[in-house]
This record gives C-alpha cells, structure tokens and sequence, in this order.
C-alpha cells in the first residue's frame, strides 16, 4: 500500500473546465501528476462506456469537469453526464467497487484555483481508498 | 304467493316495500369462530342482511363464505361478497354453487381492490371476468340454470343478485351510465360506496329516477359513521371517489376533545333519515367497520327498529 | 416493440462466476431500440464483467458480438464458428434470444442478460409504456383504440373500476386510468352507445392461459 501512486483520468470540456485549466496554468498552478488530463468538446459526450472503459484500463479513480449546469453550451450536456455519472456510480457500487471513485465537478470559467484543488482532493480521496483490485 | 328470486330475507323486505337496512361484517384474519359470531350478536334484529366482505383492501381473512355460514347459524341473512380478483371463472361458479347449497341467497359481485394494495402485493390477479359480466354470470345460472360455458346445471343457485355503485368516483359522467349497465346485466339490488356529500347524491339519484333504474333494482345508499376528524381527513383525501364536505369536518372537529364519534353517529342518523325521504333510494346500507357494537344504538336512533318480519 | 431492462451487473456477475471465457450477444432488434441490447450495450456489460469479476480475482476473457435479430435460426447460425472458444454465453435480446441460441448450442450455458417486461413504445425520451398483453383476439376497437386488457391493471371489459382518480389508476398515481381515457374518448366523440354494450367474458384460449402458443401459416410454411 506504501507506494500506491492512484491514477485518475480527468475528463474536461473545451469551455468553462477548459478556461478554468488555463487560469490555473497562468497563476502557475499545477496538477496532481497522477492525474491524467482528456479533453472533450462537452462532456454530454462521454458515455458510460467511455467511464468504465477507464476504469477497465486500469484508472483507479475518474473525474469529469464541466460547466455550470446553466451555463453548458449544448444546453444540457452537463446535466446528461451526471446521470451517466450517478448510473456508473450504481454500477460500480453492484461490483463492489466504491461508488465514490468517481465524481462530477462544474466548474466557473474563472475559477483556476478551484480546479487544482479539486483534482487535489481527488487524489487525496483515491489514495484513501487504495486500488481497486 | 309472491314470486322471490331467492328468497332471502333482504329480498322479501325490499319487495314488501319496507326501507331496508343493510349491515356489514369483517372476517377475521384467522380462524377465530367466537370473533364472527360476537359480530353477529351486535347485528341480529338490527339488520335485514349482513354484508361479509371478500378478502377486503386484498389482505387474506377467513372465506366470505366461511364466515357467511357462521352468520347464518347465527340467525342472520348474509350477503356473500365476491371479487373477481382471487377466483377464475371455474372457482367463481363453483362457489356460487356451494353458497346456494348452504342457503346463503344474497350475492354482492365486485371487481375488488387491486392486490397492490394488500398484504400479498406479489400475487398473480385473476381478473378472468369483470364485475359486470360476474352478475350476468349468475344471472345465467340462476335464470337459465346454465353454466357461463351454456351447458345445463343440475340444480340452479337461488340468488339475489347485488352490485356495487361509487356515484362520485371518476370519469363522473359514466358513473350513472355504469349502474345502468349493471342493472342491465341483472343487478337486483345496488349497494353504494359510503356517501357522505348529500346534496351531490341527492343530484345523483336525480339522474337515477330520471332513467327509470330505481325502479329497475333496489338502490341502498352506502353511508358509514365518522369516528374521529382523523378518519374523516382520510376519507376526504386518500380514498378515491369520497367526497367529504369541509362543513362535516368542522362539524366533528367542533363537537370537542371525544365527542366526535358521538357527533359522527349523530351525522350518520341524519343522514339515514334524510335517505329515508330520497326519492329512488330503497334502503340503506351500514359499513360501521370495525363499530359492530355501535349498529343497535345507530338503528335505534335513526328508526330502523323493530325490523320487519316478512314471512 | 419488446421492451426490456437491463438486469443489475451484480446478478450478472453471479451467473457467470464459474466462466472465464464468456461471449456477450447482443440483437439490433426491439432491444437496440430501447437501448438495453444493441452494439452499445453489449460493450458496456462486456466491460462491467471484466472490471467486475477482476473485482473478484478473476481474469476473463469477454467476447462481444451483436447479431440482426436472435428470433430467427438463420443469425444464430452465425455463431457457429465463435462461440467455440466461450464457455458461456450472456444474451442480452429479449426473453426468445437466450433459448434460441441455447437451442442451436445445447451444449453451452447460456444466460439472460435482460428482463423482458413488456409488449409497447416508447412515449418519450427514456420513458416506455406497455400497450399489449398479446392475448390473441384484439378488441381495442370496442374502446376507442385503447387496450384495457393490458392497460387497466384488472383487465376490466365494461368500464372504469371505483379507484379511478383523477384520471389515475387506484394502484399507483404513476399509472393512467385507461378506462378514464377510454370514457373521455368515446363520450366526446358520440359513442356512449357502444360503451353501453355489455362485452361478454372473453375467452382466453388464445391467449397465454390456453397455452403455450404456436403460429403456422401454411402459404408460408415449407
Ligand atoms: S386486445 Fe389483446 S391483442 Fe389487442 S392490444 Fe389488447 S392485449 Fe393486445
Ligand atoms: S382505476 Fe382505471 S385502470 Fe385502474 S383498475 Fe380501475 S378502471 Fe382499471
């Protein structure tokens, strides 16, 4: 368990999770090195596979940032991907995998800082837990 | 000599032109004989006919038949409740059958609550034939001494024939049309659900008179006392098609800290008088449930003793 | 359509505990449509099992495959040559896909990977409803194209029980009161008449109570 390094795929939208990581670079703020960075137009794009097939490849944890509830380009991606979210969650819950390994985030374009802690504490969560398997 | 369908007591009452007056009895949720027959000494001479009710709000009792017999032991004339929910036709027919060769000669036919609601919400429903083609059914056995199937019975039941009526349920406007078609199908007597709006009925039974049914069957108007503003807060908001005027509750609320049962049993000899009057109704039928003990007092108040001996 | 619903990954995960090489087929008929069985939910279970069972300790081997249609002998003949390598199979079709291939494969378990609920459509976006209970002899005319044999919850045939509440069925505010619709309908359109009309006890030989049902239509018949 000492040298448990977790890793964590983040998803991002190219909008407001985008503007946010690029405030944070600016202040000069960086990001976990476990965390793993995947850029998506709208997170309404990702599916359950994509989530799962993360955790399949080995991820021990998943994050996904996005806007606002209000403020998501294609209107209600957002809202789409936290249902997907709240169905893998059930998922992993029925193969005894902690459903808290992965998570959603809106995030305000502005809010740099706001990123790297919570991909932070992600990590943090995820060390926590140990690996899945 | 008069010509009776069955002949059973409730029958030779309505057709002798006497306001009748119906009671209803629970069976018990065990084998508990002693229990049926306390009911049934609280009924005797109060009532012209004893309602037993068929696994009521689906929750498994004692066979309505079962407990009709211990009535009739008893000295009373039970009126068998049958649903459609537990029995298929073949259990139906059979039934009516071994009620007839019993003496039981009163029959209520109803679809019945959904098992959804009662203590074996898992069952399979049967719901093989509705209650409108339960009456004809019966009605067929005992006219036509056939079988639903058309073939000749040995000895034909003698039954008088009941259906049920919620006049204020919905879609509202059927309602008068759907006592019609049980009428239509052989209804001799129609029990209502427990009524409590008079004005509305009274409108109701406008409607009925108005078609010429009354004349076609004996309409019995449903009525059960209030015990506490509680109930009667349940009745007006969970009970579908109940419609409880705001100015009863007040009424029972303003009768004060345990008095409104009192005032509850006040409302319901009102009421049975007021029916008395109505153009169309031929009676009244008492659902006191649970209140077996409270049905002497309520007949007395409201006139209904002594009841009539019709031989 | 057949709609169905997947069946939790846990029960999943029990059945197939003792396999290591299991063959996920799915079907692009009714149940791509209702997104339970097609291409894309083939995927998400085969990956579910994988993660799931290496949860368990256990390393196996999914396969994925989507098939035209498994109610018809000529697609599952096309598992033919891979489902060889498997030792189990999880149909994720309708009730009729897993006894199809279990038919032509006697010899490997083959499992349900949905629950099959019922005959109807979808009426919006993620929400299906049932509309049929095939029984055999269709009378919908009767009641203004709607069908109370399967969407009043006790099948009545001469109108709407005492439960029916503001236009929902006394067994759950979920469920409309067809029989409330059926009224609406029929008065509105000037047909009280044939809702007067005492429709006799129907006869359920042609349903599931006479049966298990078969259908031969000689013109077409070998
Ligand atoms: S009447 Fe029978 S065949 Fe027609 S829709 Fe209803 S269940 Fe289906
Ligand atoms: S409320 Fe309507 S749908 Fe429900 S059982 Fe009664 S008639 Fe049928």
């Amino acid at each position: 368990m000492q040298d448990f390094r977790p890793k964590i795929i983040a998803f991002y939208c190219s909008n407001c999770a985008s503007s946010a990581a690029k405030i944070a670079n600016k202040m000069n703020l960086y990001l976990p090195e476990e965390v793993k960075l995947i850029n998506v137009p709208c997170t309404g794009r990702i599916e359950i596979l994509h989530l799962l097939k993360a955790f399949e490849n080995g991820a021990d944890g998943v994050c996904v940032f996005g806007c606002q509830e209000d403020s998501c380009q294609y209107i209600n991606g957002i809202l789409k991907l936290k249902k997907r979210v709240e169905h893998v969650k059930k998922m992993l819950e029925e193969m005894g995998i902690e459903p808290d390994r992965i998570e959603v985030f809106s995030l305000y374009a502005g809010k740099g800082q706001d990123f790297v802690d919570i991909a932070k504490e992600m990590v943090n969560k995820i060390n926590q837990l140990g690996p899945i398997f | 000599m008069t010509e009776y369908k069955s002949g059973s007591n409730l029958e030779k009452v309505l057709k002798a032109g006497y306001f009748a007056f119906t009671g209803e009895c629970g069976p018990p949720r065990g084998a508990n004989v002693e229990v049926v027959r306390k009911k049934a000494q609280h009924l005797k001479g109060c009532v012209d006919a004893v309602n037993v009710t068929d696994n009521q709000t689906a929750v498994v009792r004692m066979s309505s038949w079962a407990a009709c017999l211990i009535l009739k032991e008893e000295g009373l004339d039970p009126n068998f409740q049958m649903v459609c929910r537990d029995r298929n036709r073949l259990a139906m027919q059979s039934d009516i059958l071994g009620i007839s060769a019993h003496g039981i000669k009163n029959m209520l036919c109803l679809s019945g609550d959904h098992q959804r609601f009662g203590d074996h919400p898992e069952a399979k429903n049967v719901y093989d034939i509705d209650s409108i083609q339960l009456i004809s059914m019966v009605k067929k056995m005992r006219d036509e001494g056939a079988f639903l199937n058309g073939e000749k019975i040995d000895v034909p039941p003698k039954i008088f024939i009941g259906a049920a009526c919620n006049p204020f349920a919905e879609p509202l406007e059927f309602r008068v049309y759907r006592l019609k078609k049980k009428i239509d199908a052989g209804a001799d007597f129609i029990q209502t659900q427990c009524i409590y709006n008079m004005k509305r009925f009274r409108e109701f039974m406008k409607r009925v008179v108005d078609m010429g049914l009354h004349e076609r069957c004996y309409i019995l108007a449903g009525i059960t006392p209030l015990k506490s503003v509680g109930m009667a807060r349940y009745m007006a908001t969970q009970v579908p098609g109940m419609d409880v005027p705001e100015e009863l509750i007040k009424r029972l609320r303003g009768a004060g800290k345990g008095k409104a049962a009192e005032e509850g049993i006040k409302i319901a000899v009102e009421q049975i008088q007021e029916l008395k009057e109505m153009e169309g109704v031929a009676g009244v039928h008492l659902m006191a449930i649970e209140w077996e003990h409270r049905v002497p007092e309520i007949a007395k108040l409201a006139g209904m003793l002594p009841r009539p001996k019709v031989e | 359509m057949i709609i169905a619903e997947a069946k939790p990954i846990s029960e999943i995960l029990e059945m197939v505990k003792d396999f290591s090489k299991i063959l996920v087929v799915g079907c692009k008929g009714c149940v791509t449509v209702c997104n339970v069985g097609g291409a894309k939910e083939v995927a998400i279970l085969a990956s579910s099992i994988r993660i799931g069972m290496r949860k368990k300790g256990k390393e196996v081997e999914v396969g994925e495959i989507t098939l035209e249609r498994q109610c018809d002998p000529e697609y599952i003949e096309e598992l033919r040559d891979i489902i060889k390598d498997y030792d189990a199979v999880v149909s994720i079709a309708c009730g009729v896909g897993p006894q199809f291939i279990a038919e032509r494969y006697p010899d490997i378990m083959v499992f349900p990977g949905v629950n099959t609920k019922f005959m109807g459509g979808a009426i919006e976006h993620g929400v299906w409803a049932e509309r049929c209970a095939g029984c055999g002899q269709c009378v919908i005319h009767y009641y203004g194209t709607m069908c109370p044999i399967a969407r009043c919850s006790k099948s009545l045939m001469n109108g709407p029980c005492g439960g029916s509440n503001h236009g929902k069925c006394e067994v759950s505010p979920e469920i409309d009161c067809i029989w409330d619709k059926i009224v609406r309908k029929m008065m509105a359109q000037g047909r009280l008449e044939e809702l007067l009309k005492i429709r006799p006890p129907k006869s359920w030989l042609t349903a599931r109570d006479g049966g298990p049902r078969k259908m031969v239509r000689e013109e077409l018949a070998k």
